[in-house]
């Protein structure tokens, strides 16, 4: 270990035969930015030694597109639809934090309709984004067919969004002050089906992989972080619960009628791959819960509030979070009573649990890097901004 | 050079006048208050005018403080009440003020289920204390700040870009830093086109 660093001064013919460069200490390995299971473009320098990951450190900003600055030089309207581009795969939920936000700093209260469609229209979502996780995680580690299971089911998801704004991807799904289109023909019996359809598809799901060897050997004990660690690093949602802190914002700070549902709050106890994969896949199971119980308590009524046209919030600022599928999304917004945002930053969820990827990989294997990747569940859209 | 109009021309939607109905029934908008409890009293009594105002605003309560304390203040609230987690933390550019740089923790307590924000303004220049040592969350959101605002953090173990190429010039976030602007001759040497415009 001490004197390896002679042999990069000294002359190829002075180092001793048998020692080759093979056994220095460390072994620098590039990962990304383009690699299929860096689910975007993060570039990961991993330090090695053989195939034990000594340090790795996280380049990110390859999709920076300054949506911060964007929403400074838009009315707080025209900044709607670029929250979608955040977490693209949970666009719904971006959207109905950066409302939340800005219904607060307008003192507005939301009519209970748009709140129930909202928490409908938000869980699909959440099922919709863990089900990409689902596929491309396990697809990551090696078994194929769930990935066209997970994708399979997501379409009926999709299907909903279309019928109900035009949109499957980037929603643009509500607007300040409530909802901009009210449920279609249908819409509850779509929903229900959905609901009884895919409990028995996510046992499916489980069987698939739950108990399969190579999974069990490839997630348990893989990616451990304990519960202080978490908090240490602000980590939040499904990361934090599999280390077995009970913390859901629904729960604990519930916004939009969320108070009205009856449902739990998966945990982990290990606090490893595998735990969070339990977490996420029931937390699956309990967005079918409420969506059934909002669908079913559904109640006539308004859908927006009355906002002005020309949305000039009172000067001030207000932190509002939501549990989006990744984690705690807050909006920090600060108006100078003006028709645009002085100032908006995102506080994003993958950004933050990302940066404990180097803390869970340090001492693990090459191919585990990309089990934590995947069980990071990051999108680069919204880490990079 | 042709007249390119700086920034975004006026919104025609912003300059319409609002429907002539006043918004009926409005609820009261929301406007600070003073906030006060045995919190900001021990804080007060510990830091005496370091603790400029405590105030609530929308419900959510946060502290205006001294730069000169900002790094006890946020130690205290860890230590003493509870506030371990650092949710957020972010700057605001007022390029017209003295201290144009405000520099926001938002803190969290699990115990109390409750949410602080700790606000202090920096010269520019000048450097605000690293929470590095107290949070390890803090490294990549002070490296944010540092690349969109240019203000450096004292004891920060990695300042760099984490956004923006390492090389660029200018923080974007900065309210004097045109939307269209960038950096043209970085982008000339790395991308090999004249601009990205």
């Amino acid at each position: 270990m001490s004197d390896h660093n002679q042999f990069y001064d000294a002359p190829l013919e002075e180092v001793e035969p048998g020692h080759t460069f093979l056994d220095s200490n460390e072994l620098i390995l590039n990962m990304g930015p383009q690699h299929p299971s860096t689910h975007g473009v993060l570039r990961v320098i991993l330090k090695l030694d053989g195939e034990k990951v000594n340090d790795l450190e996280c380049v990110v900003g390859y999709l920076h597109r300054g949506i911060e600055k964007v929403a400074e030089h838009r009315t707080w309207a025209q900044f709607g639809p670029f929250v979608d581009r955040l977490d693209y795969t949970a666009a719904v939920s971006n959207s109905l934090g950066y409302c939340l936000a800005v219904e607060k700093l307008l003192g507005v209260e939301v009519p209970k309709r748009a709140q129930y469609l909202r928490v409908i229209l938000t869980e699909l979502c959440r099922l919709a984004s863990h089900q990409v996780w689902l596929g491309t995680h396990v697809l990551d580690i090696g078994a194929v067919t769930p990935l066209f299971y997970a994708f399979r089911d997501r379409e009926d998801i999709l299907n909903v969004f279309e019928k109900y704004c035009g949109a499957r991807l980037t929603t643009h799904a509500f607007r300040i002050g409530g909802c901009r289109w009210d449920a279609y023909a249908g819409f509850a019996a779509e929903v229900l089906h959905i609901c009884d359809d895919l409990g028995p598809k996510i046992d499916e799901y489980k069987d698939l992989i739950t108990g399969n060897r190579i999974w069990l050997q490839r997630t348990k004990n893989v990616g451990y972080i304990s519960a202080e660690d978490c908090i240490a690093y602000s980590i939040t949602g499904p990361v934090l619960r599999g280390s077995g802190v009970e913390w859901d914002l629904r729960k604990k700070q519930p916004y939009s009628s969320y108070e009205d549902f009856d449902f739990d709050i998966p945990t982990g106890t290990a606090g490893d791959t595998f735990d969070r994969y339990v977490v996420r896949v029931e937390e699956m199971h309990q967005s079918i819960r409420i969506i059934r119980q909002a669908t079913e308590g559904l109640m006539e009524g308004p859908i927006t509030a009355k906002v002005p046209k020309v949305i000039k919030p009172p000067a001030g600022e207000v932190y509002v979070s939501i549990e989006a599928p990744k984690g705690e999304l807050g909006f920090f917004l600060v108006s100078d009573g003006s028709a645009m945002p002085y100032r908006l930053r995102v506080r994003p969820p993958s950004f933050i649990n990302l940066q404990a990827l180097a803390k869970m990989a340090r001492g693990s294997l090459v191919a585990d890097v990309v089990a934590i990747i995947g069980t990071l569940d990051i999108v680069l859209g919204e880490v990079d901004r | 050079m042709p007249d390119v109009p700086q920034g975004n021309p006026p919104n025609p939607v912003a300059a319409q006048t609002p429907p002539a109905a006043a918004p009926p029934a409005a609820a009261p908008k929301p406007a600070p208050k003073p906030w006060d409890c045995e919190l900001v009293q021990q804080l007060k009594n510990t830091y005496g005018s370091g603790i400029r105002d405590a105030a609530s605003f929308a419900g959510q309560n946060y502290l205006v403080v001294d730069r000169a304390v900002c790094h006890d203040v946020l130690l205290n609230l860890y230590e003493q009440s509870s506030y371990t987690s650092l949710t957020d933390l972010t700057a605001v550019h007022y390029p017209k003020d003295e201290l144009p740089f405000e520099i926001v923790w938002i803190l969290f307590s699990m115990a109390t289920n409750e949410r602080v924000r700790v606000k202090a303004r920096f010269a520019e220049g000048e450097a605000a204390p690293t929470v590095t040592d107290r949070w390890v969350a803090a490294n990549w959101m002070e490296r944010e700040v540092y690349d969109m605002f240019g203000v450096s953090f004292t004891g920060h173990p990695d300042l760099r870009r984490i956004l923006m190429p390492d090389e660029w010039t200018g923080h974007p976030l900065r309210k004097d830093y045109d939307p269209h602007q960038q950096d043209d001759e970085w982008v000339r040497k790395n991308l090999g086109i004249e601009s990205g415009r």
